[in-house]
């Protein structure tokens, strides 16, 4: 659900005046799978490319932490039209020589020449610590791509962690937000490790993002505290899968989050629908003067009640509701809902839930559009 | 019994690490975590003798940085497991690169231009060897990390770039690339820590760790390898830990599993 809404939403792309869709993808070591979840995202979104489906046209991948052949081999292997690879995809090489060393030592004749840039859809950084340079070959790239139409390209960067140990986070999130307010951007994504940095450059990236994906260790191991033999198995489970939770924020200021359980696989990686985890929910409700959250009577409370056809099938006979009832029935009913009523006085822990509805014209108490998420 | 003499150990196996000495596929960074209590240089020792005494790898060549120890100190206790280093350097298999005496330039720039030349000096081995008939992959060592920050003024920065371009050699050359590190000296520095960018970074992690029980005798202490496995355009091979004992004797090392001792 949530990574299918992701995907949805970065193949729209940017509404018109406004910003285009960003999404940050963020890890820990202790889960350290979001590379997997980049991956999953770009496939998703160079499927929908080359079949036309999304607003964007092309793909600009910034390539900090994985060689640019990597990359290509991983959409190759993925897309079901891999000859079409070079019409849309444009890579921006930041790994293979990202402080002009190579190019360096090839100029004053210490090693050979032998230039790696045998993919011809890569074109290569010298100096990241450039930022306004890395700008404007992202942009010069995207245009590349999209053939000068009027048309919009997506930008996917994967490493933010890496800009950030070469220049600071102001000029990093000015390079992101530059690129997400650029008129021909569809929408842009990017991974970084959240444990590298300081609290205020994460913050910092969600902000100027519409959704951040964060995936989390589902067990916590004893704080974080080195690898014992006993949370080992723990350990090992993080590797293998993870809690990937989402958050949308809706341009009217709204905040959705969703939550699912990431695991890897042999080719890629599998969401699944997350168990209702109360620890998680706890946390996420703001401290106010009135309660949010049940106490644990509530909670034990509301467990108790018996909610409409549930009573049914323990012994009585199984009545269906099926708009009218029969005299005889109705006779029987009105004997055994007093029966009832004095059995719930009696027994105080239970309870039942009246609604009346007062009329058809009755509106669902709600200013959402019900077909918000509707997927034509 | 299994010791390190023999064809594969617990550690080798854990590691992936196939009979001939080789590892699982060129672009690996292998790291290696000691503790103050636990050294973890003897894994840095049994590797040496691996990728270099292999029969049938006799074009590959083994890149050793050292910041921690003179030349003799490697050759000694090598030539007790059965490698005689001196022969292997003079047949250029193993080039040792003296870090201790180099003079150290003050400022970022000098630093920089001086991890630069010897980034081209492995750079110039590694293709040298790279174009030998039956080449299959060299090996990057640095021993230690730590010490290389210590030299370079403390700029973990100028590690992690060096380290990149080792790593990104490594890819584009099939070379495994092995380092040492030690995690005690970070445990007072707050996030953001080189350790963990190295963590990101490396393929296997290996900690050696005390027991948690204290020293014994019979058991020096243990080992966790962490494989995160290899990724390739098709499929990702499964990550898995591994945990065992170990006991340093005068020549080799012995492996075992928790318990299977007497």
């Amino acid at each position: 659900m949530a990574a299918e809404a992701i995907s949805r939403a970065l193949r729209d792309g940017a509404l018109e005046g406004e910003h285009a869709p960003a999404l940050t993808i963020k890890d820990s070591i202790h889960a350290p799978l979001g590379a997997f979840v980049f991956d999953h995202i770009l496939a998703q979104l160079s499927s929908n490319i080359s079949s036309s489906k999304s607003q964007a046209q092309g793909i600009v991948l910034v390539a900090f932490a994985r060689s640019p052949q990597f990359c290509a081999e991983l959409l190759k292997s993925k897309a079901n039209d891999a000859a079409s690879l070079k019409k849309w995809l444009r890579i921006v090489d930041c790994y293979t020589d990202p402080l002009g060393w190579k190019i360096q030592l090839a100029e004053s004749g210490i090693v050979s020449n032998r230039s790696t840039q045998n993919a011809t859809t890569a074109s290569l950084c010298k100096n990241v610590r450039d930022l306004d340079m890395l700008f404007s070959s992202i942009v010069e790239l995207g245009k590349e791509v999209i053939r000068e139409t009027k048309g919009r390209f997506a930008v996917a960067i994967d490493s933010v962690s890496e800009i950030l140990r070469h220049a600071s986070i102001s000029s990093a999130a000015s390079l992101l937000s530059n690129l997400r307010s650029h008129d021909q951007v569809a929408c842009l994504f990017w991974l970084f490790h959240s444990d590298l940095h300081e609290m205020k450059a994460s913050s910092a990236l969600e902000y100027i993002s519409s959704m951040v994906a964060c995936v989390e260790p589902i067990s916590n191991t004893a704080n974080g505290k080195g690898m014992n033999s006993e949370n080992l198995p723990l350990i090992e489970q993080n590797l293998g899968r993870g809690e990937f939770s989402v958050r949308f924020k809706r341009r009217n200021g709204r905040i959705r989050l969703m939550s699912e359980e990431l695991h890897t696989e042999q080719m890629g990686i599998n969401f699944v629908p997350a168990f209702e985890d109360h620890v998680t929910s706890q946390s996420l409700v703001p401290k106010v003067q009135f309660n949010l959250q049940l106490s644990e009577k509530e909670r034990n409370d509301r467990a108790k009640v018996v909610l409409p056809f549930e009573h049914q099938g323990d012994g009585k006979p199984i009545q269906i509701y099926d708009g009218r009832r029969s005299v005889s029935e109705s006779k029987t009913e009105n004997k055994e809902t007093n029966a009832e009523k004095m059995h719930v006085n009696e027994d105080s822990g239970r309870g039942e839930i009246i609604y009346i509805r007062d009329s058809d014209d009755e509106m669902p108490d709600s200013d959402e559009d019900p077909d918000d998420d509707l997927d034509i | 019994m299994m010791s390190s003499n023999s064809a594969n150990n617990l550690l080798d196996e854990a590691l992936g690490f196939n009979d001939d000495g080789g590892g699982g596929g060129g672009g690996l960074l292998l790291l290696i975590e000691d503790r103050v209590e636990t050294s973890g240089a003897f894994i840095l020792h049994h590797l040496i003798k691996r990728r270099i005494s292999s029969p049938n790898r006799p074009n590959d060549v083994v890149v050793f940085l050292s910041f921690a120890h003179p030349f003799s100190h490697y050759d000694r206790i090598l030539r007790k497991m059965g490698c005689n280093l001196g022969v292997q350097k003079e047949n250029k298999r193993f080039v040792y690169y003296d870090m201790l005496n180099l003079n150290y330039p003050e400022g970022e720039q000098g630093a920089e231009d001086l991890l630069l030349s010897v980034y081209g000096k492995i750079q110039k081995t590694v293709e040298l060897c790279s174009s030998r008939e039956g080449y299959k992959n060299s090996t990057i060592m640095i021993d230690d990390i730590s010490l290389m920050e210590v030299a370079l003024c403390g700029s973990s920065n100028l590690v992690l770039d060096f380290l990149h371009y080792c790593y990104s050699l490594a890819t584009q050359f099939d070379c495994l690339v092995i380092i040492l590190n030690h995690e005690d000296v970070y445990s007072t520095v707050d996030v953001p820590s080189p350790l963990l960018q190295m963590e990101y970074l490396a393929n296997i992690v290996i900690k050696a760790e005390p027991l948690a029980t204290g020293l014994a005798t019979d058991v020096h202490g243990q080992l966790t390898v962490l494989n995160k496995g290899i990724c390739q355009g098709s499929g990702c091979s499964k990550s898995k830990i591994r945990n065992f004992h170990f006991r340093v004797k005068e020549n080799c090392v012995e492996y075992f599993y928790p318990g299977s001792r007497t």
